[in-house]
């Protein structure tokens, strides 16, 4: 049985400009494609990541288990599953 | 306590390292500084102390830094080609501030050299060895007797300064037994307090131990404030002992075995008319040059007379400069001059 | 992750580590060491010994981990960290003392002490992170560099004939008889990192129940000297690096 819109959890993920590297691995870990490249470099020079789809964000913290910088902060709707 | 036994030399430095509440041993097998790994060897276990023999002197100077670290009294022992293994690791103690004792009996070299009695790691002991400015204590004992106390002044001396300190014997002392009373064991309250070691940060921020900063200014920082622990150091620590120089033309500079043979030349000198006296430093680091400097104005002659090619000597001449006359006797290779030996150098400058 | 912080009807489902400081990372984009930085001192937060855990920084890109420990550390000579944890340990064997090694520091210069450390069963936890390749010298060969790699110091690529075979330390070590847990990990997806985080918590469980000595080594990454995006990285330890470096549980006496 598949589940609704209503019952998939809503999540965010923050990500921190400062410490973002441009790197690339959460765009890639996140299994909702939720991230992409910005195209805005933060004060370091890189080339920032940011959530495009956030609606589709789940709160899964793949992307934030996989930065290298921590630079990620998840959140989840109470009384998601 | 209080009963005089039969030691080794060895064994007194080991001994007295317990009693001056040594909780940590670490040492690779090494002649002729053996006795004293076996005797911790049989006695720290049973103290319920930690006794590693290690890998190698390498690996086993830096498990006296992780212990130092951790805030215990630590020491390892070995005989000059282990010592020039351990450099990088003192270097490292002196550039973490941490205190340990190193025990070097010395021995023939270079390279291999070979077994018997030399004291040519004094360039090695006392200035560098390692690399980076910075000096450890360096204790010269002459009898066995001497060699336990300063052992146990060597702990006391590392903790109050944050440094390293060495014990500079050599194979002979090493190897001979005379009858020694050591100090008591040190009750384990007395010991100092470490606020700066790494003994889980429960309660307070956390400690770090370093001896690096990739910034110029900032490692400057951390030299300035070593040099100025050594010159408190030199300030405080000298030690030296004079035998019959208060009339003296003639005085050897010796340290160590040779010092002690020394004492037995004075004899001799003097039963012949010579007024001989002897100026024996017992920190080498620092060395004594004010108390040298002040008898070089007195006498004609210092003697300097080394189980080496000359070494100490410099530090002599150093003293002494155009005071007196600054002759040298060594031997080398693990020859030990003889009384005769000494005493005919001392005819032949005593003029 | 902890739930810490709730904002509304929001709650946090991942943070910081509270055994991770602030301060910002000076790691490479990409680097495997932040993700096993952040992976240790999570787990120190969950056996909740933060207040009795020693860190051991060797030399190489990792000589500064001390910035990101919220512990007692230290910064010792390069390749001794296991002889110093030995040494650490049997000072106080109540600390929980981990030494954080790269391919140098563990698997060339520190050989012997990696080793007898393990050889002797010393009760301390060792993490190794081979990225086949020297990061902070500037890309130099390393013991575990593969065949064919180009290096500084194999600019035609790494030539056996010349400079042997990548060499498998974590096998070598399985045979001693004293190691508790032995096991090789990689990060370079969500399922690694996951894993490599099991196999983490494990070690320093087995140091927190005084079972005996425990090696994780994690396949890492060097983006920049390999000239590769970290995308890129990933996908070459999942597809080549793997094959000469298998990952698993190479010992688990649990």
């Amino acid at each position: 049985m598949t589940r609704t819109e209503e019952e998939v959890p809503k999540g965010t993920a923050a990500i921190d400009e400062d410490r973002c590297k441009g790197c690339g691995l959460c765009i890639a870990a996140c299994p909702q494609k939720v991230l992409a490249f910005s195209g805005r470099l933060n004060k370091s020079g890189y080339n920032v990541a940011e959530p495009v789809k956030p609606e589709s964000c789940t709160g899964c913290t793949f992307c934030a288990m996989t930065c290298p910088d921590v630079a990620i902060e998840v959140w989840r709707e109470r009384g998601g599953a | 306590m209080g009963e005089r036994v039969l030691l080794r030399g060895n064994e007194a430095i080991a001994e007295a390292a317990i009693r001056a509440g040594c909780q940590c041993y670490f040492a690779y097998p090494i002649t002729p500084q053996g006795e004293l790994l076996e005797y911790m060897a049989r006695h720290m276990p049973r103290l319920g102390r930690a006794f590693v023999q290690a890998e190698s002197e390498v690996a086993a100077i830096n498990m006296v830094f992780g212990a130092a670290a951790v805030g215990v009294r630590t020491m390892t022992s070995s005989s000059s080609p282990g010592i020039s293994l351990k450099q990088e690791g003192i270097s490292y103690l002196a550039g973490s501030n941490l205190p340990a004792v190193i025990v070097n009996v010395v021995r023939g070299g270079p390279g291999l050299g070979n077994i018997a009695p030399a004291q040519c790691d004094y360039f090695q002991a006392t200035k560098g060895g390692g690399h980076g400015d910075y000096h450890m204590i360096v204790l010269a004992p002459s009898t066995v007797a001497e060699a336990g106390e300063l052992t146990m002044l060597a702990f006391d001396l590392a903790d109050r300064y944050r440094t390293p300190v060495m014990i500079l014997a050599d194979g002979l002392l090493g190897q001979m037994m005379e009858p020694v009373e050591l100090p008591d064991p040190i009750d384990a309250e007395d010991l100092p307090a470490k606020p700066w070691a790494l003994t889980g940060a429960k309660g307070r921020a956390p400690n770090l131990i370093l001896s690096f900063d990739l910034d110029p200014q900032r490692l400057k920082a951390m030299n300035l404030a070593l040099q100025e622990r050594y010159a408190e150091i030199r300030r405080h620590e000298v030690r030296c002992e004079e035998t019959e120089t208060s009339d003296a033309t003639i005085v050897i500079a010796a340290h160590g075995t040779v010092a002690r043979i020394a004492k037995s030349v004075i004899k001799m000198a003097r039963a012949e008319g010579i007024r001989l006296g002897l100026f024996r430093p017992i920190t080498v680091w620092p060395f004594p040059y004010d108390a040298l400097r002040t008898l070089a104005s007195r006498v004609k002659t210092v003697l300097t007379v080394e189980m080496s090619a000359g070494q100490m000597w410099e530090d002599v001449r150093l003293a002494v400069a155009e005071r007196a006359a600054t002759p040298f006797y060594g031997e080398m290779g693990g020859v030990v001059p003889t009384p005769r030996g000494i005493l005919q150098e001392v005819k032949r400058h005593a003029g | 992750m902890p739930v810490s912080v709730e904002k509304g009807n929001m709650v946090q489902t991942f943070a910081r580590p509270g055994s991770m400081t602030e301060a910002r990372s000076t790691y490479c984009p990409g680097c495997g060491h932040g993700i096993l930085t952040r992976i240790i001192a999570q787990t120190i937060d969950e056996l909740g010994i933060a207040e009795r855990t020693i860190a051991i920084a060797p030399v190489g890109c990792a000589v500064f981990a001390y910035r990101w420990y919220r512990c007692d550390s230290m910064q010792v000579a390069h390749g001794r960290a296991s002889a110093v944890a030995t040494g650490a340990k049997r000072a106080n064997p109540n600390l929980i003392v981990f030494a954080y090694q790269g391919d140098g520091d563990f698997a060339s210069i520190g050989t012997a002490e990696s080793i007898h450390a393990a050889n002797r069963g010393e009760n301390i936890t060792v993490i190794f992170v081979n990225n086949q390749i020297y990061g902070m010298t500037g890309g130099e060969m390393a013991p575990t560099t593969l065949v064919q790699q180009k290096t500084t110091t194999t600019p035609e690529g790494r030539d056996p004939r010349l400079t042997g075979y990548p060499i498998r330390f974590s096998e070598m070590i399985a045979q001693l008889e004293a190691p508790v847990y032995v096991t090789r990990q990689a990060l370079y997806d969500t399922k690694h990192v996951l894993e490599t985080t099991k196999a983490i918590k494990k070690a320093f469980g087995n140091q927190v129940e005084g079972r005996g000595y425990s090696l994780v080594e994690v396949l890492s990454t060097c983006p920049t000297n390999w000239r590769m995006t970290p995308l890129e990285s990933n996908r070459h330890v999942s597809e080549v690096v793997t094959k000469v470096f298998p990952l698993g549980d190479l010992v688990d006496r649990g």
